[in-house]
């Protein structure tokens, strides 16, 4: 399926980050950055506040480095505009002009482009992102997934080769989620650079094979998701466990080899496991053998801080 | 254009350019039907309240919303991500900004001088009310892009510099915008009813310059436009 253009897309250019910092006085926002993001579609990975907006600011040509070299298609993304030619931005901050429609903006979206037929490339852009139907509606009754479409809509109406999304999937509902990450993967497979931003593993893994991992500033990993989700499945989990009798369990549960190390106090039992997998099988097996009632298991509930600076550490 | 046209109008912002110019006519419809000859009443209705408040005033209104706005509530990156010159940008936001303040302004100075009855004075202030709020435009322009509180910044040239430091140092009134407009006004009316002292040519290479200027700077500036303030 074509989205966008009938015609063959010029591969999507590469953005390509050379050493890049960014500090604002003493705060340093990115440190040492080095990657670049071919065609397909990558994900920018992290928890908040790790730079993600940051880097991609510099990739859009909002920002300057400090230090390196910002590169889209081989032209530095600082001070030139004629860089939007070929890229899209969709920002995180959710400003629209409410007064406008969603036709009227999406036009002279077009029209600042200088395109030669704007309604059409209009008419196009909201058809992709379907608002077909609101599209005559003024933007301040939207509702947020709405204006996000609009936004994208703006985006697109160039049809650029290089794509950049600042968390784009907040305040969609699941359909638009899903039909948003069809959107990005047929763009993708029409040769577009596509990256996106999300503190959100799950997005990422739907959405891209290459993933790279920011983390406190820093490239904490980069590559094949598949990988960084093994990195992920193997590290250690916490669970927090209730039983008939909580201090046998543990004596018990010291002689499993899955098992990394036991912990017993009053509110219960914690148990370090090294393996996911096998250590729930061992579980329920030593529990029934030893009859002890487990009443309750909970893999505690790692937050996303923890397991990107388990990565880190990898 | 259209649309920054459209944004600036259809805020409530704009309302407040409406009493100003209406109260010009008012007076100058008072001392006419109470026969007081121009001479006496002129420089405060034309001078201090035209030139005075209400050029400079929307001037400010207008020059620092037509790009200050879409700053402040971040709509500028549809624009910025767009392959256009900034300088591009930044002359048709100009033009836009004078066209508002040259209409809100000429139309009452230019109306009121012809209830008067003297239609040298109204093409005099006509043409100063046009040149200042180009001059004007251009510096507001540029604040609205160099600060966040380009409204509080005016504010104060208009009132410190033009309306405060211009009565005690003569030296101030180089740099007026007032000055200006007030000295082409009387050159072209031929009286000096609003107490010009710069010389005419003097006065207007420096609204050029400060159109220059203004343009450069807030081009430049737009150039190099960063955007912070977001979760990073």
């Amino acid at each position: 399926m074509t989205v966008l253009t009938e015609h063959d897309v010029t591969t999507g250019a590469a953005v390509e980050l050379s050493s890049v910092s960014r500090w604002y006085g003493n705060v340093v926002a990115v440190n040492d950055v080095t990657l670049t993001v071919g065609p397909g579609v990558t994900g920018l990975l992290g928890p908040n506040g790790a730079g993600k907006t940051t880097l991609l600011h510099m990739m859009a040509g909002f920002l300057d480095p400090s230090q390196g070299t910002v590169t889209v298609g081989g032209r530095p993304s600082w001070r030139n505009p004629e860089l939007y030619q070929v890229l899209g931005l969709v920002t995180e901050r959710e400003s629209v002009p409410g007064f406008l429609t969603g036709w009227q903006f999406v036009l002279a979206a077009a029209k600042l482009h200088k395109l030669t037929d704007p309604a059409a490339a209009a008419r196009r852009a909201l058809a992709v992102v379907e608002l077909g139907d609101a599209q005559h509606r003024r933007i301040s009754g939207y509702s947020k997934g709405m204006r996000q479409r609009t936004r994208v809509a703006a985006a697109l109406v160039h049809d650029p080769s290089v794509l950049l999304l600042d968390e784009p999937f907040n305040g969609m509902d699941p359909r638009q989620r899903m039909h948003m990450m069809d959107l990005l993967h047929t763009m993708a497979d029409e040769g577009r650079t596509i990256l996106f931003s999300s503190h959100i593993l799950e997005e990422v893994e739907q959405l891209s094979g290459t993933v790279q991992v920011i983390v406190a500033g820093r490239l904490a990993a980069s590559g094949d998701y598949r990988h960084i989700r093994r990195l992920m499945t193997n590290r250690p989990h916490v669970f927090a466990i209730e039983s008939s009798d909580n201090r046998r369990l543990a004596s018990v549960l010291m002689g499993e080899e899955a098992v990394a190390g036991v912990e017993l106090d009053t509110a219960g039992l914690q148990v370090r496991a090294s393996d996911f997998g096998t250590f729930t099988r061992a579980l329920t097996k030593v529990a029934r053998a030893e009859g002890i009632r487990l009443t309750a298991v909970l893999p505690s509930d790692d937050s996303l801080a923890d397991v990107f600076s388990y990565l880190v550490a990898q | 254009m259209a649309l920054t046209l459209r944004a600036l109008l259809g805020r409530r912002r704009a309302l407040l350019l409406l009493p100003m110019p209406v109260l010009l006519v008012g007076l100058t419809l008072i001392a006419t039907i109470a026969r007081s000859p121009v001479d006496h009443w002129g420089l405060v209705v034309f001078g201090h309240l035209g030139f005075g408040v209400i050029l400079p005033l929307t001037a400010l209104i207008v020059g620092s919303s037509v790009l200050g706005l879409e700053i402040e509530d971040g709509t500028i990156t549809h624009l910025l991500t767009k392959p256009l010159a900034r300088s591009e940008i930044i002359l048709s936001k100009l033009a836009v900004a004078w066209g508002v303040t040259s209409v809100a302004t000429v139309v009452p100075l230019v109306l009121s001088a012809l209830i008067a009855g003297s239609p040298g004075l109204a093409v005099g202030l006509g043409v100063g009310a046009v040149v200042g709020a180009l001059a004007y435009s251009a510096v507001f322009l540029a604040l609205s892009v160099l600060s966040r509180r380009p409204v509080a910044l005016g504010l104060l040239y208009i009132m410190l510099w033009e309306n405060v430091l211009v009565q005690f140092v003569s030296g101030a009134r180089v740099l007026s915008v007032q000055q200006y407009a007030s000295t082409l006004a009387d050159g072209i009316s031929g009286d000096r009813l609003l107490g010009s002292t710069l010389p005419a040519m003097a006065a207007s290479l420096l609204a050029a310059v400060f159109v220059l200027v203004g343009t450069y700077v807030a081009t430049s500036r737009l150039r190099s436009f960063r955007l912070t303030g977001e979760t990073s």
